[in-house]
């Protein structure tokens, strides 16, 4: 800086262009994020009418002893998808990452498929599945043994567990295969030349180093499941198990009470958040990232006649969890009444005639889920892109606040966020309810993390150098990132573009609280479909959805490469 | 898990057996899909003997030392310890089961385990009482001089002091056979330097039976009784570090192992002529002038002298002029390049600094034919 008193150059400008991309930057980020949660904590302590401080709405909250036990299974329930999750994806991924278990590629394809299913989809094909009586295991069941009665039921609390492990546990298989992967072969044959066999290295030593990354995966599905919406609101809801979501969602029916909502949702946000600094505390200091050295070559385990034992377990669970749910759909989407079972006068293509063709409605629906996330989509990554930009390259001071703006919708539940959002901007002074613009914004808090993690990621790969020989040279910060950074990060953008555009087209748990009459879209209208119980244009929809789902998918693949969807981030 | 017939399993051995083992293997092959790692390579290495296996990379030395610790079956071949086989094409006895231990490039070292847990690892495995491991572990960390940090997390050591816990953890069992495969090579410089000394000084007190893989010709220098220098899969000499660098028998083991010139001369009645110049035969060391006819010599460049004046040299039939055409001084010795008159010949000198010469200079070189070692025919 210039001393005072010397001629200041005048090349010198007060008002240096980063300093208006940081303001730009903050305002999005405490409208999108900060103004919202808020108005959670807020609105808690305000009375609906006169807005004065209250109590009150805690009381109405937490007055029945029921509200507390729908916490208490809430809790439960999460432990148990949880554990179920990491049961199902471990061995899974250890048989992927460090042993010669045949068809990887169809294994990892198939664990997409969950990851891409959405979770009250599949829980529809397990209803098709399970539903006493009627569902097909039952039939099969029923047909077989001579019983009256079906052996499963998915409209029970174990139902639900295991249907929502069935779609979650891709993220502990994500955390967990990444993490064998980078164990290096030398950390085992360590243990071997000392003298341990091979089941005493897994147990003592492959395992204990990649456990952080599975405690990870987990937290990640404790918070997801505690904050889901769709999977209770489809089994949950008929089996007359009350989980917490499905009580903030009752407070919303007429008359809503959005205070007395926020009132209930405050004690999740504190859960979720001792949840992640637990999570901090317990990778403490042994730093198990850190792995020392060079030499990271990996052998794999030569598991003989076992590895096809590892491949059938794979197998069964992908077949739970993609195959068998699928294979219902399919048959209900081309059937005129899926009760009615095979037969060729049932089989029909009109629930997709009427989906895309007849009904106007449903059309637009589709319209706009679409449009919607592509909106999002280009939201998000623009304003992840610009904060990522600022924070790596330390344009400004105090960047950790942008960073924790960012990053919190991951530590909020969804849920909660579009509480908080409904709160803030659907009455005046904006008014946004209703609006499309509501929807978009609140899925663009909703996805900032990824985009985020992922901008960082990949400019963290990008040597500033690039950007410096573009200022040395004379050209401007601005023309450094739209001549050299966007340009070189074009692929990675679109990456993060995708991995937004992908789950926003299903969102359900914001959607359900920001949606308005004239701004369905396809996750809420599938829940629609479901309570009036047309499952076969329900199934039409979902088959549709997972067909442009696959078709983005593979155009990633194609542009991205092969891990573009499953990896850590 | 995998082998196709099982070897008897001997019991782990208690670690204050002392059975440094003697490591035989004999005409050991491995193939990896075509392309040949190792090529039948013999080699005998008698119990207490530290033996380096030294090359550039891809020279088959990491292989060779994974099959000795099992973990690569050979192709063709065995390997026996003390007499009983324990690797061939067909059977291999798991790693486990070996009681030898290594070092990894990598260390290898747990991060999820303390210093102590670490090192405690191989004795729990040999079911030592609970004093007895403690014991034996707070003596090794004593030993690398890494007491005080017993109960630290391996993220928190530095590169140095992660290296001692991985060799605390290899010798804590007392092995038959002690690996280590590039253990410096993660190490800066000074530190590298200090480590040589170190394991040195370990194997003096511990003397087992030891096997380290290098591509560093100072490491293997430093701390070995005899260095196998490999190429392409073969060991192309094996020999104490001194009879390595004064008597190469090799074009490659004279150019890998410091820096030559290589001479060719025509042995004939009473000299040997080289291009240029000849000197006398009898002044060679015995042996190195057997053949007749054509023969290469490695001539290193600090047993050439040079002279501003032929009075100065004190041999006189060793002496021939020659001119000065490049120098660099690097401190520790001038490096000239010196053509001797009528020769083709352009030859690697290094003399002490204050032994200072001009670009141009007519100059006298002196040769010292005992110090000239024949690596075989001339071509």
């Amino acid at each position: 800086m210039a001393r005072t008193g010397a001629a200041r150059p005048r090349v010198l400008r007060r008002v240096e262009p980063s300093t208006v991309a940081w303001l730009a930057a903050l305002a999005a980020l405490l409208f999108l994020v900060a103004v919202p949660v808020a108005k959670v904590v807020i609105s808690s302590f305000q009375d609906t009418d006169t807005g004065a401080f209250t109590w009150n709405n805690y009381a109405v909250a937490y007055g029945h002893v029921r509200d507390y036990a729908s916490l208490g299974t809430s809790l439960l329930y999460a432990a148990e998808v949880t554990v179920a999750s990491i049961i199902i994806a471990v061995p899974i991924a250890w048989g992927v990452a460090r042993t010669d278990m045949p068809c990887k590629g169809l294994v990892r394809a198939f664990v997409l498929g969950a990851f891409i299913t959405p979770p009250y989809l599949g829980a529809i094909g397990w209803i098709l599945l399970a539903g006493p009586n009627a569902g097909w295991i039952n039939k099969v069941w029923m047909a077989v043994t001579g019983d009256a009665h079906g052996f499963v039921n998915v409209y029970s609390f174990g139902g639900l567990v295991v249907v929502t492990a069935l779609y979650a546990f891709p993220y502990i298989f994500v955390f967990t295969a990444d993490a064998l992967e980078r164990v290096s072969s030398e950390m085992e044959e360590a243990a071997r030349i000392l003298g341990a066999g091979h089941l005493r290295t897994i147990l003592r030593v492959t395992l204990p180093l990649v456990t952080p990354a599975i405690l990870g995966g987990a937290i990640v599905v404790f918070l997801d499941t505690v904050a889901l919406f769709g999977t209770p609101a489809i089994i949950a809801l008929p089996a007359r198990i009350k989980v917490m979501t499905l009580v903030l969602w009752q407070f919303f029916e007429f008359p809503v009470r959005a205070e007395a909502a926020a009132a209930y949702a405050v004690p999740l946000v504190l859960i979720t958040v001792t949840l992640f600094a637990a999570q901090r505390a317990i990778l403490g200091r042994r730093g198990y990232v850190a792995l020392t050295g060079k030499g990271g070559s990996r052998t794999l385990l030569q598991l003989g006649r076992w590895r096809w034992a590892i491949f059938g377990y794979a197998m069964l669970m992908v077949a739970l969890s993609v195959l068998l749910p699928y294979a219902a759909l399919a048959h209900a989407a081309f059937s005129r009444a899926w009760g009615r079972g095979f037969s060729l006068a049932n089989l029909t293509l009109d629930n997709f005639k009427y989906l895309l063709l007849t009904d106007p409605a449903a059309r637009l629906t589709i319209v706009h889920s679409f449009g919607y996330s592509a909106a999002t989509a280009c939201l998000a990554v623009a304003l992840a892109l610009c904060v990522a930009y600022i924070v790596s390259r330390r344009l400004v001071r105090h960047t950790a606040v942008l960073t924790a703006l960012c990053m919190a919708p991951l530590v909020i539940p969804g849920i909660v966020l579009a509480i908080g959002f409904y709160s803030a901007w659907a009455p005046p002074p904006l008014a946004l309810y209703g609006t499309a613009a509501l929807l978009v914004f609140g899925f663009t808090a909703r996805f900032l993390p990824i985009a985020y993690t992922n901008c960082m990621a990949s400019l963290r790969s990008l040597n500033p150098e690039m950007e410096e020989a573009v200022r040395i040279l004379g050209g401007s910060q601005l023309r450094a990132v739209t001549r050299v950074v966007v340009p070189l990060l074009k692929t990675s953008l679109i990456g993060s573009w995708l991995l937004v555009f992908i789950p926003a087209t299903r969102e359900l748990s914001t959607a359900i609280f920001l949606v308005g009459s004239n701004t369905r879209v396809i996750s809420v209208m599938m829940l629609d479909l479901s309570e009036n119980g047309s499952f076969e244009t329900l199934a039409a929809l979902g088959f549709f959805l997972l067909g442009v789902t696959i078709l983005i998918v593979l155009a990633g693949y194609k542009l991205l490469g092969r891990d573009f969807m499953l990896r850590r981030s | 898990m995998s082998a196709a017939r099982e070897m008897p399993e001997p019991a782990l051995l208690p670690p204050d057996a002392p059975a440094r083992a003697r490591l035989s293997l004999s005409g050991i092959s491995c193939i990896y899909g075509g392309f040949t790692a190792v090529d039948q390579l013999n080699l005998d290495i008698v119990p207490g003997e530290f033996v380096s296996l030294l090359g550039p990379s891809g020279c088959g030395k990491t292989t060779t030392l994974r099959m000795i610790a099992g973990f690569v079956r050979p192709t063709a071949g065995t390997i026996s310890m003390d007499g009983a086989i324990i690797s061939a094409p067909g059977a291999v006895l798991a790693p486990e089961r070996r009681q030898m231990s290594m070092i990894f490039q990598s260390y290898a070292i747990w991060p999820n385990m303390t210093v102590a847990e670490n090192v405690a690892f191989g004795l729990k495995l040999r079911r030592l009482g609970r004093e007895d491991v403690r014991v034996k572990v707070a003596t090794m960390l004593d030993t690398v001089r890494l007491g005080k940090l017993a109960d630290r997390y391996p993220a928190e050591l530095s590169g140095g002091q992660q290296q001692r816990v991985a060799l605390a953890r290899a010798m804590v069992i007392q092995p038959r056979v002690l690996l280590l495969d590039e253990p410096l090579s993660n190490l800066d410089a000074n530190l590298r330097e200090e480590m040589r000394f170190e394991i040195r000084r370990l194997h003096d007190t511990f003397k087992f039976t030891t096997v380290y893989v290098t591509h560093d010709q100072g490491e293997a220098m430093v701390t070995s009784d005899r260095i196998a220098v490999m190429n392409a899969g073969k060991i192309e000499q094996i020999d104490p570090p001194y009879l390595l660098y004064t008597r190469p028998r090799t074009r490659f083991v004279a150019g890998f192992i410091g820096r030559t010139n290589l001479m060719e001369g025509e042995c004939g009645g009473t000299e040997v002529r080289f291009d240029g110049f000849a000197l006398p035969r009898v002044m060679f060391a015995e042996g190195e002038t057997a053949q007749q006819g054509r023969v290469t010599f490695s001539v290193r460049p600090q047993s050439i002298g040079l002279r501003h004046n032929p009075s100065e040299a004190g041999r006189a039939q060793c002496t021939t002029p020659g001119r000065l055409l490049e120098r660099a001084f690097l401190g520790e010795t001038w490096d000239y390049v010196v053509a001797p008159e009528g020769s083709g010949l352009r030859l690697k000198v290094a003399t002490l600094p204050f032994q200072v010469f001009e670009v141009g200079d007519p100059v006298w070189l002196e040769f010292d034919p005992a110090q000239m070692a024949a690596i075989g025919k001339g071509e």
